[in-house]
């Protein structure tokens, strides 16, 4: 489908009037909004994630992408729940407790709604108690931590531990990601999955959802 | 203490301070809390770390301002707080160092990201910068250190309001990178060469990278730097990326080990040495013997 080409190909070059222009016009000709949402804007999310992961180009385009994105949810968000069709995917994101740097974690959020989930940004220096009551409150799919602080690494091992006392664990995907965190650590405390980066965070919490992430 | 440039034009190869950070944990800042705070409530404690450092051997020692400018410190509600953060944290250095070494005015990030890729204005960032650069100016700061800037243009932003407001100091202007398959990029996608350009044209006495991932990245990225400018160079180095060993957190690299680097750092044509996170006094204490004129030749 032509248009829905042009949609992929406009947030690609985060051309965001244009791609909610189009997506207007993709409404109105009565093309499904999860097929807009599946074949053109995700299509195009999907090739600026890559070429991101490449070094082909960098945070300032994958912004711009992402806003566009963020301009045609607004768009096919309210058909999408009209329709019973389930929003991508849930998730709850923060700055863990004491740690005060939120850049990336702003930047994952930004990414992530870009590729169409839904997130509950907590914002920074979020206790390990809040990830959890706002994961149940939510019925969120995927807790996201991120520490720049060795000192604040704990609290993400904190959740982890809290998620399996509170019966999350399993339900709930956890995942870490901030520059002293690595693989190594997120295995260690139990995490499901570590993220180097936010293009990589997307491929990720993807990852979780195989049913519905074409 | 003046004479930064001049010492630096002779050919003289300085040495920087360490880490901020866990040096002020080991002091009693609360995580969570503002870490320029302290310039208000105990200036005393950082009269004590310049003072490790300058026993240590650093020629140059940062204040406590990393987060100083105003819409950074809004995160805690402080911003009306900016120049007595700002210039007590100058002061307390220069009672510590008594003439015995520069004090070097750290500048962050202010924590935003500029339009039209983020929400902020470029004139908000700027006027920031300006009431921090004016403080840095009235508390008599020997060079500004406009430090771990990943977006060009908020680091040109910073120089020009160091320029305007603090007229005649000294500007020190350090980027910071990640290593990428196709070279040094920082997260805004400037490359060194761009940068080397950019920060030169803004005025800019000194250029260089801190924080970044390990000690040996950092030779290739002054060697690119040298290929691109004439100015004396800066690097303030990381102590590599932290590690678990034994289930705690460790930054990998040792004191013997960056100073072994250092060396490779001269040879590429670094004029200043200094550390960042996981470097302290040891670390600045090793450096400065290994390029010490006997460590040296």
């Amino acid at each position: 489908m032509e248009l829905l080409d042009r949609i992929s190909e406009n947030l690609q070059n985060g051309f965001d009037e244009t791609v909610v222009q189009l997506t207007e016009d993709a409404v109105e000709k009565q093309i499904p909004p999860e097929e807009i949402l599946s074949d053109g804007l995700i299509v195009g999310m999907n090739i600026v994630g890559e070429k991101f992961k490449n070094h082909d180009i960098f945070l300032p385009d994958v912004l711009l992408a992402a806003r566009a994105m963020n301009g045609a949810m607004e768009i096919l968000k309210p058909l999408l729940i009209k329709e019973g069709i389930p929003v991508r995917g849930k998730v709850v994101i923060g700055s863990v407790k004491d740690d005060l740097h939120d850049i990336g974690k702003n930047l994952v959020a930004i990414l992530l709604k870009g590729a169409g989930f839904e997130v509950i940004d907590l914002g920074n220096d979020v206790p390990a108690e809040k990830f959890i009551s706002a994961a149940k409150e939510e019925n969120a799919h995927v807790i996201g931590m991120s520490a720049l602080l060795t000192t604040t690494m704990p609290v993400m091992k904190k959740v982890v531990d809290l998620a399996k006392d509170e019966g999350l664990f399993g339900k709930v995907k956890i995942i870490v990601g901030g520059a002293p965190v690595s693989k190594e650590y997120a295995l260690e405390i139990g995490a499901d999955a570590y993220s180097y980066d936010g293009a990589n965070a997307v491929e990720t919490v993807e990852s979780f959802f195989p049913a519905n992430s074409r | 203490m003046n004479n930064l440039l001049e010492r630096l034009r002779d050919g003289t190869i300085l040495v920087a301070d360490g880490a901020m950070g866990t040096m002020l944990f080991e002091r009693g800042l609360r995580s969570g809390e503002c870490p320029e705070a302290m310039n208000l409530t105990r200036p005393s404690v950082l009269e004590d770390i310049a003072g490790l450092y300058l026993d240590a051997g650093a020629d140059i020692i940062q204040t406590n301002t990393f987060g100083g400018s105003p819409l950074k410190l809004a995160s805690y509600s402080l911003a009306d707080e900016a120049h007595l953060i700002n210039s007590n944290a100058v002061l307390a250095v220069k009672r510590a160092v008594a003439g015995k070494a520069h004090v070097s005015a750290s500048c962050g990030p202010c924590g935003k990201i500029l339009k039209p890729y983020g929400d902020t204005e470029p004139e908000l960032v700027y006027e920031s910068f300006e009431i921090q650069m004016k403080a840095f100016f009235e508390s008599g700061c020997d060079v500004i250190c406009i430090e771990t800037m990943m977006d060009l243009r908020e680091m040109l932003l910073a120089i020009r309001a160091a320029k305007e407001k603090a007229p005649g100091i000294p500007v020190m202007a350090t980027m910071t990178y990640d290593a990428t398959p196709k070279g040094f990029f920082t997260i805004m996608g400037d490359t060194i060469e761009k940068a080397s350009r950019e920060l030169e044209e803004a005025g800019a006495d000194v250029i260089g990278s801190n924080c970044g991932n390990g000690i040996e990245n950092m030779i290739r990225i002054a060697r690119e730097y040298r290929k691109y400018t004439t100015l004396p160079i800066i690097i303030q180095s990381n102590a590599g990326l932290p590690v678990i060993k034994d289930g705690t957190l460790v930054y990998p690299e040792s004191p013997e080990f960056m100073a072994s680097m250092a060396k490779e750092l001269v040879d590429a044509g670094v004029s200043i040495i200094g550390g960042c996170c996981g470097t302290g006094p040891e670390h600045i204490r090793a450096i400065k013997n290994a390029i010490s004129p006997a460590g040296l030749r």
